[in-house]
């Protein structure tokens, strides 16, 4: 009886031990989810369709390209052929992220997939460096707080999107870029592969700037991002 | 209030497509032992892919190559990437980044 009141204390404090590694990416989530909410709401989409499409599809660029598609009147089937293709990144980290969730089964796994974002997919690998697993429930922390407060920031742009006239005078915006320079120095950080891993970055950046120029930018991430770990792969190889 | 057909509908379709690539790889290949030259490949995915948004989101912050002159993102994540270096603070980056780009754009 001791040793489960143990195991059940020890998962109940990795469930919070996730809503606090979570607790960085918040003011980035909410500045993002709000402008997201206020672009839906110009494009004419109700309160309850904000909300609709914050928890269905909840993913940041995702709803950017659907507010301003759904405003310029574009046919469903184009909307979601892009969308698709915007998200298609997921694939990739998804699999990358998968070594560390061989102890569930599939569909505990299906759960823990469909909240992936690139900012709970980036906390997790900082949090899987020197790691074989990663806890299930510390995962939901991460991801439930992070997807709460997503819909929070949507709903809260649709409504007051319309008394802040400028965001950007703030500097709110580079809250995503912020995130994005942290999430990748720390994971360079944790693996303490700095040649390899500087290079691969450059390539990646280099190679997203190049694409950025015969394709659009998501088609340029997940370019990028296939060349790069092909090159960092083959480079491990030959030393 | 409502909720449209059209829109609904759009919402819908577009959440699937999202959700198929990001539950597929998760819950198939956690049941699969991948050689070892993939799972090599797969730890260098979150590198490239954080690279890949880095680079986007500065260097193009408008969806097409800023110049360098007057690309402040780029002046801005100077700052953002020592605190991350030294600190290892993902909150601390975020927030000095922030306090740049305002700094930047209040001066230009």
């Amino acid at each position: 009886m001791n040793i489960s009141e143990n195991t059940y204390l020890q998962e109940e404090n990795s469930f919070f031990a996730g809503v606090r590694d979570c607790l960085p990416t918040v003011l980035g989530y909410l500045s993002i989810g709000f402008a997201a909410g206020v672009v839906e709401k110009t494009a004419g989409l109700s309160i309850v369709e904000i909300g609709l499409i914050s928890l269905l599809l909840y993913a940041g660029s995702g709803q950017f390209i659907a507010a301003a598609m759904i405003g310029a009147n574009s046919p469903a089937l184009a909307i979601i052929f892009t969308i698709f293709f915007i998200n298609l990144r997921h694939l990739l980290m998804s699999a990358a992220i998968s070594p560390y969730f061989r102890h569930l089964t599939p569909s505990r796994n299906i759960l823990i997939g469909s909240l992936l974002t690139d900012e709970t997919f980036g906390v997790a690998m900082n949090e899987a460096a020197n790691k074989k697993r990663l806890s299930e429930k510390w995962m939901h922390g991460l991801n439930v707080t992070a997807y709460l407060n997503w819909f929070i920031a949507n709903i809260a742009g649709g409504f007051f999107g319309e008394w802040i006239s400028n965001p950007e005078r703030f500097g709110l915006d580079f809250a995503l870029p912020g995130m994005f320079i942290g999430l990748l120095v720390l994971q360079m950080a944790s693996r303490k592969k700095w040649m390899k891993d500087v290079l691969v970055a450059i390539s990646a950046v280099a190679i997203v700037v190049g694409v950025s120029f015969v394709a659009s930018g998501s088609v340029g991430i997940i370019v990028a991002t296939i060349i790069a770990s092909t090159i960092g792969m083959a480079v491990e190889k030959w030393r | 209030m409502e909720v449209r057909w059209s829109i609904f509908l759009i919402i819908f379709g577009s959440a699937l497509v999202t959700f198929i690539p990001r539950v597929l790889p998760i819950a198939i290949l956690s049941r699969v032992d991948l050689p070892e030259w993939a799972m090599r490949w797969l730890s260098y995915v979150p590198i490239s892919v954080m690279a890949a948004l880095v680079g986007q989101e500065l260097l193009m912050p408008n969806g097409k190559l800023e110049p360098l002159q007057n690309n402040l993102e780029l002046i801005a994540a100077l700052p953002a990437f020592l605190i991350a270096i030294v600190t290892r603070s993902l909150l601390g980056t975020v927030v000095v980044g922030i306090l740049s780009i305002m700094v930047l754009r209040f001066m230009a």
